[in-house]
């Protein structure tokens, strides 16, 4: 192959002016290898969608939309409707985010300021990097055993004084959403709290410096300044944690009760349709399991549209500076 | 409480002090706007100037020049106890202002800011707009008054009203970097501080820029106390009444060099005919 001429003074002491053709081939390849290997993680996502669709498809066909809104879930007589599950879904990831949000954000703001000294938040932020190394099945050991019967008495509480709202109408006696809420918070609490904290730490120091330079007090520059300046970031990880949240399913499946019974009352029995989706494949046949993959199609469209949403909400939010 | 520097001025001096010596002093402490008494800043166990005796005289401009790493930038920053907010870093001596010490455990560093305001050596703004990044400090200092008055008046004080005024409502950072200094400028004109500090406001700017803002220096000095730090000795000498020479020597034993107060006078002295040899190297260009 011929480059551009290189004269014989120059090649004297530098011998690397020409680059070898193999060390070109090299080049190439590894622009092969690096595109094969992202097209293989679109191609699993793809192939994952098209075998959830068409093993979904006859439960498509017999049920349609009324799948989304009946609740009644009948093996014996092949009745199939899933709303007890999205409700469950919806219901244990929205909460468990509006519970969780305002503590890891907290948390975050806490530990990236200096109210503390460096190593007590050094601590901190360790600690609760470590809450998200807990294997599932351990917090939801925790949670049967330890949690719920220790948060009963809040939920009797609340369902003695307020059971005139339709979420709090039932006696607690178990498992249930309201303690597969509380499992979810000390699930994604890591995710938006070390999400939030490298967002803050990235906020430039000379925006900080701007805001305390024109007098503003630590909760000013905080509201008005910083966070802004690091939202779009936050945002992100809200919306990952929310995804995480509507797919968790060890913890969950051991905590909420597992039952098809549609009820509104938080503290019932309900189900996920992650958790059912552990629970039932393993003895499905026939329709159920096509019923099954319609829920899980519904799964994947969610929380698609819960990414989908993150990224246009960042791009949205993200400010120049 | 910091003493209300207005109200001081009005007073008429014969009636608050009885005697020469408390009039000498109070005339004394009205010419000087902030002085400093073996200051010493040291972050962590190193220091990093040492010994520093300075007064900076009201309603002119100071410049402080030297080589990098002098220190010059942390004096300033110890004005308006900026440094507070760099972990580690503490400070002896005094920093008085209108003679009470900044550094007296009752006094608020917030309070402290919003009287001695500052332009940073990188044009700031916040992710806001014009209008807000104007009104953010106004309204942290709370103005009560017409806020499109202060912002078009902010603005024209610092000569960017022009290009910024068929913009109100865009990004700060739509302006070029020299327009976004003027508009940081403004920001700190808005608050009404007594002093402005500004940390080499024109290191980051083409010489038209930096032209434009030594003119915003020259009209500023009418109404505020200006102490700028500057690499540029022709900045210093077109724009400054005093100067400041700090210099810097490496210690026996350390790794990390100690800045240090070398000359204080009128800038022509400083560049026409300095006392030391240290000055006069620096001044002329052979070192530095």
């Amino acid at each position: 192959m011929r480059g551009i001429p290189v004269s014989e003074s120059e090649t004297g002491s530098f011998s690397q002016r020409k680059r070898s053709s193999s060390e070109k081939l090299l080049d190439k390849s590894f622009k092969a290898v690096a595109i094969s290997l992202a097209a293989t993680v679109a191609f699993v996502l793809f192939g994952i969608f098209l075998v959830v669709f068409s093993g979904s498809l006859e439960s498509i066909g017999r049920y349609g939309t009324e799948f989304l809104f009946t609740s009644e879930w009948n093996p014996v007589t092949d009745k199939y409707g899933a709303f007890t599950a999205i409700y469950g879904t919806l219901v244990t990831s929205l909460l468990s985010l509006l519970i969780a949000v305002p503590l890891g954000i907290g948390t975050a703001i806490f530990i990236t300021e200096d109210i503390i000294p460096e190593k007590a938040r050094y601590l901190i932020g360790l600690m609760v990097e470590l809450l998200a190394a807990i294997p599932s099945v351990v917090l939801g050991l925790w949670a049967i055993f330890i949690m719920e019967p220790f948060l009963r008495p809040f939920f009797v509480f609340l369902n003695n004084n307020y059971s005139w709202l339709p979420f709090f109408n039932t006696e607690p006696l178990g498992p249930g959403m309201a303690p597969a809420i509380i499992i979810l918070v000390i699930m994604i609490l890591p995710i938006i709290t070390s999400i939030a904290r490298d967002s803050l730490n990235q906020v430039p120091i000379k925006l900080r410096e701007a805001a305390y330079g024109v007098g503003a007090t630590r909760w000013t520059a905080i509201f008005n300044v910083i966070l802004p300046a690091a939202i779009s970031g936050i945002a992100g990880g809200v919306l990952l944690a929310l995804g995480r949240a509507m797919g968790e399913t060890m913890a969950v499946t051991m905590i909420i009760g597992n039952s098809n019974n549609f009820s509104w009352s938080f503290f019932s029995p309900g189900n996920t349709i992650a958790a059912m989706l552990a629970n039932q494949f393993g003895e499905a046949d026939g329709s159920q399991v096509s019923s099954l993959m319609f829920a899980a199609l519904i799964l994947m469209t969610l929380t698609l549209l819960v990414n989908i949403f993150a990224q246009w909400m960042v791009k949205k939010l993200s400010l120049k500076y | 409480m910091l003493p209300n520097r207005s109200d001081m001025q009005k007073a008429p001096i014969y009636k608050m002090t009885p005697t020469m010596k408390i009039k000498n002093q109070m005339i004394q402490e009205l010419k000087t706007c902030v002085s400093m008494e073996n200051v010493t800043i040291s972050y962590g166990k190193q220091e990093a100037v040492k010994n520093i005796f300075c007064d900076f005289p009201n309603g002119e401009v100071t410049a402080l020049i030297g080589p990098s790493g002098c220190g010059k930038s942390t004096v300033l920053r110890a004005i308006n106890r900026m440094n507070d907010l760099i972990d580690g870093c503490t400070l002896t001596g005094r920093v008085l202002f209108d003679g009470v010490d900044l550094y007296k455990p009752e006094i608020d560093p917030v309070e402290v800011r919003r009287r001695i305001g500052m332009v940073f050596q990188q044009p700031n703004p916040f992710p806001k707009s014009i209008f807000e990044n104007i009104a953010f400090g106004a309204r942290v200092n709370g103005y009560k008054g017409n806020m499109h008055d202060l912002v078009e008046k902010s603005l024209k004080q610092a000569a960017v009203w022009d290009e910024c005024k068929d913009k109100l409502n865009e990004s700060g950072y739509s302006l070029s970097g020299g327009q976004q200094q003027r508009l940081c400028i403004a920001r700190t004109i808005a608050i009404q501080p007594d002093v402005i500090l500004m940390d080499e406001p024109c290191s980051a700017l083409d010489p038209i820029s930096t032209l434009k803002i030594e003119e915003t220096i020259h009209e500023l000095k009418k109404q505020f106390t200006i102490v700028i730090v500057t690499h540029n000795m022709q900045q210093a000498l077109r724009v400054s009444d005093k100067t400041a020479f700090f210099n810097a020597e490496t210690k026996k034993g350390e790794s990390g060099k100690v800045g240090y107060l070398v000359e204080f006078n009128n800038t022509e002295d400083i560049f026409n005919s300095p006392t030391q040899k240290s000055t006069q190297d620096y001044v002329s260009g052979r070192f530095g």
